[in-house]
């Protein structure tokens, strides 16, 4: 029966020896020991948390290298496309421009040709004309010094006139 | 570590069958006609004394020689506050040795002090062995070899938190090391798997310096029980000292219900009328068992297991033969490390059940 008495005074010094523990534990040991836990906690929970953001930013940012990329290349792509139709466009041009300056060369040439032979034929026909007066003017002369013959001229004249 | 730790648990046995050898041949050598009583031989080892004896050499001879610490008595009579040290006894617990002190006579019977009646010089005893003509003090409030030990372990417990604790101011990047490595998961144990759980997420916090005290308050004297130099310090095992832990337990417990857990305690919600008259009993019978649970399951425990540790190494001189010792060491060594382990889950089971009480008083309606 004595055992599972409890004594008045272990009950007493237990409370008092319990109670000075508590509290000193309490204020210089489980406050601080616990709030160093718990912010290391918060600490390592923050670290994660930013760690994550950081890989998040870097595949945006990656994300965003591999789009600037693509839309490098596709320029490039285009330049040289441009590039391309450009040099096309410029022979073409320069063929067309040969051509008409050809054709325009080869009109004048014969515009002048046309105007070297109409001053010819001009001249040929005054030259014809003056050598014809000069022939006809010997002839007339000769004719003329021949009665006979200037008769026979007028009487032919006269005939083909009528005949006209 | 391992076999450190062997070795550290097969000293301790040692040092248990030498202490107890010594023991028992004063019993033998005392006279013949003397038997050796195991019962009283294990009762004084369980409870508490006034002195912290540790051993005895040259036993009765006539250089004996007693290694003991002496403690003081305090006691409160009618004549006011006496005290004197307790080798004043000289190590009797018959109620031989008077000991005159502010003219009154103390006596020491089985390790309880006795103010001897005015005129009384001799102690006379009933049949049972109770004095007839003494009577305790009004209040004994002596430092006995629990309380002694008690305070031993306050101080290695303090010397231990309090340089964890300085760890933690020390270093600014709050790593554990040194002690605070050993401390911080057991900490960090009691607060994860015993206060969040059983309390709640939200209100565990307040809790949490009774319920880590409790647990290293314990489990210390619980393992300082275990060490058989100091004689069986047993007091984890004595139930003055479960009953004080459990009543506080009781008393944060009643403070901290709420409107919900009184409710289910006087007018248990959602069954008939008759069921709640019915219950209202048993509820509060309830109420006062979980504590009184509390206090006899650390207290029988712990004094379960030395009492089985002492009875063990009685054997001995039970059969009077020294062919007895192997066995009996072989089995107390059994005995002693599954202690070992009892020490912790009897602490973790006071901390988690006193934290199941006060999840279930601060509990919120949830129907």
């Amino acid at each position: 029966m004595d055992l599972i008495t409890p004594e008045f005074g272990l009950v007493f010094w237990t409370l008092i020896t319990f109670l000075v523990l508590l509290f000193i534990l309490r204020k210089f040991a489980w406050n601080p020991i616990l709030g160093a836990v718990s912010e290391r906690e918060e600490g390592i929970k923050d670290a994660l948390a930013s760690a994550e953001k950081a890989r998040q930013e870097m595949e945006n940012l990656q994300a965003d290298n591999e789009r600037i990329l693509q839309e490098a290349r596709a320029e490039r792509e285009a330049m040289l496309k441009d590039a391309r139709e450009m040099k096309a466009k410029m022979i073409a041009d320069a063929k067309d421009e040969a051509q008409s300056q050809a054709s325009k060369m080869i009109e004048q040439a014969q515009a002048a040709i046309e105007s070297e032979k109409k001053a010819a034929m001009a001249e040929l026909k005054s030259h014809v004309a003056g050598l014809s007066i000069e022939i006809a003017e010997k002839v007339v002369r000769d004719e003329l010094s021949n009665k006979d013959k200037q008769l026979k001229l007028v009487e032919n004249m006269l005939g083909e006139t009528t005949l006209n | 570590m391992t076999l450190s730790t062997f070795k550290r648990l097969a000293l301790t046995v040692l040092f248990l069958s030498v202490s107890l050898v010594g023991f028992a041949r004063d019993s033998k050598e005392g006279g013949d006609d003397e038997k050796f009583d195991p019962k009283e031989m294990i009762l004084h080892h369980v409870k508490d004394a006034y002195g912290m004896h540790i051993a005895t050499l040259n036993q009765g001879k006539e250089n004996e020689f007693h290694i003991t610490i002496p403690l003081p008595v305090i006691v409160y009579t009618d004549k006011g506050l006496t005290t004197f040290s307790s080798s004043a006894f000289h190590h009797d617990y018959h109620g031989h040795e008077i000991v005159e002190r502010n003219g009154q006579r103390f006596v020491n019977v089985h390790e309880k002090v006795y103010v001897l009646d005015e005129g009384a010089s001799e102690v006379t005893f009933d049949a049972e062995g109770h004095p007839t003509n003494a009577h305790r003090p009004k209040f004994d409030l002596s430092i006995t070899r629990n309380v002694f030990m008690m305070w031993v372990s306050i101080a290695v417990l303090l010397l231990i938190f309090l340089s964890a604790a300085r760890r933690y101011k020390k270093s600014d990047e709050y790593v554990p090391s040194g002690i605070a490595s050993f401390v911080e998961p057991l900490i960090v144990f009691v607060r994860d798997e015993i206060a969040k759980p059983m309390i709640g997420e939200h209100k565990y916090k307040k809790y949490m310096p009774y319920l880590l005290t409790i647990f290293f308050f314990i489990w210390i004297n619980n393992i300082f029980g275990l060490i058989p130099i100091l004689n069986g310090a047993n007091v984890s095992g004595n139930i003055a000292f479960t009953f004080t832990l459990a009543a506080i337990t009781f008393i944060i417990t009643t403070f901290s219900g709420n409107k919900h857990y009184w409710q289910h305690i006087f007018w248990m919600p959602g069954v008939p009328v008759p069921m709640k008259i019915f219950l209202m009993p048993i509820e509060i019978i309830g109420m006062f068992v979980k504590p009184i649970s509390l206090m006899i399951r650390l207290f029988a425990n712990i004094t379960a297991g030395h009492v089985i540790i002492l009875a063990l190494m009685s054997l001995i001189f039970v059969f009077k033969t020294e062919a007895m010792a192997p066995v009996s060491v072989a089995f107390s060594l059994f005995i002693t490390v599954i202690e070992i382990v009892v020490t912790a889950i009897q602490a973790y089971i006071f901390t988690i059940l006193s934290a199941l009480y006060f999840g279930m008083a601060t509990e919120e309606a949830h129907h």
